[in-house]
């Protein structure tokens, strides 16, 4: 039978020195769902997704796209080219333009032609609610639409997956609120699979199919958005009320 | 072994890491030059912005040094009534050592500083991760262009001040010695040979390379947001400046041997 899953995270361990982030880490994404990571600073939840475009190796441990096992750097360049990923700043490059950044994967993979480069962009800046600013610099942008500028430049490759790391992290509520909708948006329109990292949980309950639960060096529990919710896990119960980690 | 096993055995163990780290940008830097990945255009940009934005400050340096020499010079020398031979000694001091080594250690200084706050800035903003996951080579895009236009620089701006340096020193001796224009480019070009020239000018390749690698490493392992920056920063002057030191004497050395 066909796997089902385009992402699998099989006993993956990673440290940093003496810091232990993951022991024995299993994860497994279904195609064409929205996964959100969720736990607390620290834990680990950008470096899972950095872990899976070969950002960060594993120290040991499997991880598998499409069903194949992802050994090198070969095989972490090819998925690249079809994973998308938005940072948790935006991390657009200051000295090109919005249209230069957006034209930036699309140019270096050689997919399309130079003269169809400005309808591409503007296509994409019109999915993320921001037309006619191809010419402006990054910091001529404010927080939120830095971001919606990452997030075009993101999917301008139309990628079958895209890594949402922190998507709200640092944005007022009616901008985080704009980013959320527009992961909702993005999904429906391009069907594509999508795994957010965020500790806030609002936007979590909003963008997903299932949720994850990252805690003491594992996924701790991994449900659909009304089992998490009505979970009896008391780790799970404590994020959701905002009291994990706290001695309170 | 692990890297990050050899990087906790403390103080000794994270400069084994760095040195091993440095290694390996410059051969990925010379792997990726020798296969053609080389982007002309930003090549260019950075010899704009690294050797061109260097040139009056190597000016300057070379100017006020040769002047400075040729006083130093023509006072110890009168003591021995051979005040005409300012030009020779100036001519091959300048030459082999003062243009390129003084040049390297402000240029230097001022460009591996520039390139590792800039990338370092990338480094802590997730840019140079970008760069990787749109589907670019950080290296060829960002490591290679910097490396090549300090080394085609650096070469040309320290055959710039040997000959600046060697014209300042003319205006002291003419005005303070009374040695004419004639005699003292006569005694310069007497004892200035093209070997003495591109001796020195050749080591300054050598230095530019590894301070634009050393720079760009810096860059890359920049952690800590803004203060993880202005440390790196600061560690790349040091030590870039020390390696210049220790690589000269070393180049030095093995020139003599080779009879250059």
């Amino acid at each position: 039978m066909a796997d089902t899953h385009i992402v699998r995270f099989e006993n993956v361990n990673k440290s940093f020195g003496h810091k232990v982030v993951f022991v024995g880490l299993d994860l497994a994404i279904r195609t064409g769902e929205t996964l959100t990571v969720i736990g607390g600073s620290g834990t680990g939840k950008s470096v899972l997704l950095k872990m899976l475009i070969g950002l960060l190796d594993a120290d040991s441990g499997r991880i598998l796209f499409d069903g194949a096992p992802l050994a090198d750097e070969k095989d972490f360049a090819r998925t690249r080219r079809r994973v998308g990923m938005l940072f948790q700043g935006g991390a657009l490059f200051d000295s090109l333009t919005v249209g230069e950044n957006i034209a930036y994967p699309l140019l270096e993979r050689g997919q399309v032609a130079r003269g169809e480069l400005a309808s591409i962009v503007a296509g994409k800046l019109s999915m993320v609610g921001l037309e006619g600013i191809e010419d402006l610099k990054p910091s001529q942008l404010s927080g939120g639409m830095q971001k919606r500028v990452a997030l075009a430049r993101a999917i301008a490759t139309e990628p079958e997956v895209i890594l949402y790391d922190e998507p709200t992290t640092g944005l007022d509520p009616a901008n985080a609120s704009r980013i959320n909708h527009l992961i909702r948006h993005l999904q429906g329109l391009l069907g594509v699979t999508s795994i957010v990292v965020t500790h806030d949980m609002q936007a979590a309950f909003y963008v997903s199919d299932r949720i994850a639960l990252l805690a003491d060096h594992c996924i701790a529990a991994v449900d659909t958005v009304e089992s998490i919710r009505a979970s009896k896990d008391p780790r799970v119960a404590a994020f959701i009320e905002g009291t994990y980690g706290t001695d309170g | 072994m692990s890297a990050a096993e050899i990087a906790s055995w403390g103080r000794m163990g994270g400069w084994i890491y760095h040195v091993g780290g440095v290694a390996g940008m410059g051969l990925k830097t010379l792997v990726r030059v020798a296969t053609g990945r080389v982007e002309p255009f930003e090549t260019g940009r950075q010899i704009e912005a690294l050797g061109v934005q260097s040139l009056s400050i190597t000016v300057l340096t070379a100017m006020f040094t040769g002047m400075v020499m040729a006083i130093q010079l023509g006072y110890v020398i009168m003591r021995f009534g051979a005040t005409e031979y300012v030009g020779n000694a100036l001519v091959i001091s300048f030459f082999r050592e003062l243009g390129p080594v003084l040049t390297t250690l402000l240029v230097g200084g001022r460009i591996g500083a520039g390139m590792t706050a800039e990338l370092g800035s990338m480094s802590v903003t997730e840019q140079i991760d970008a760069v990787k996951a749109l589907g670019a080579d950080p290296i060829t895009k960002l490591v290679v262009p910097r490396v090549l236009a300090v080394c085609i620089s650096l070469p040309l701006l320290a055959g710039l001040a040997d000959i600046i340096g060697v014209f300042g020193g003319m205006f002291i001796c003419r005005y303070e010695f009374g040695i004419s224009y004639d005699f003292y480019l006569a005694s310069v070009m007497d004892s200035g040979t093209l070997m003495d020239y591109m001796s020195g000018v050749s080591k300054t390749l050598v230095f530019g390379f590894f301070i634009a690698v050393i720079a760009c490493y810096m860059g890359f392992a920049t952690r800590g947001g803004t203060e993880g920056v202005g440390r790196a920063t600061t560690t790349t002057v040091v030590v870039t400046s020390v390696n210049t030191l220790i690589l000269d004497f070393f180049l030095t050395k093995l020139l003599t041997l080779l009879g250059v």
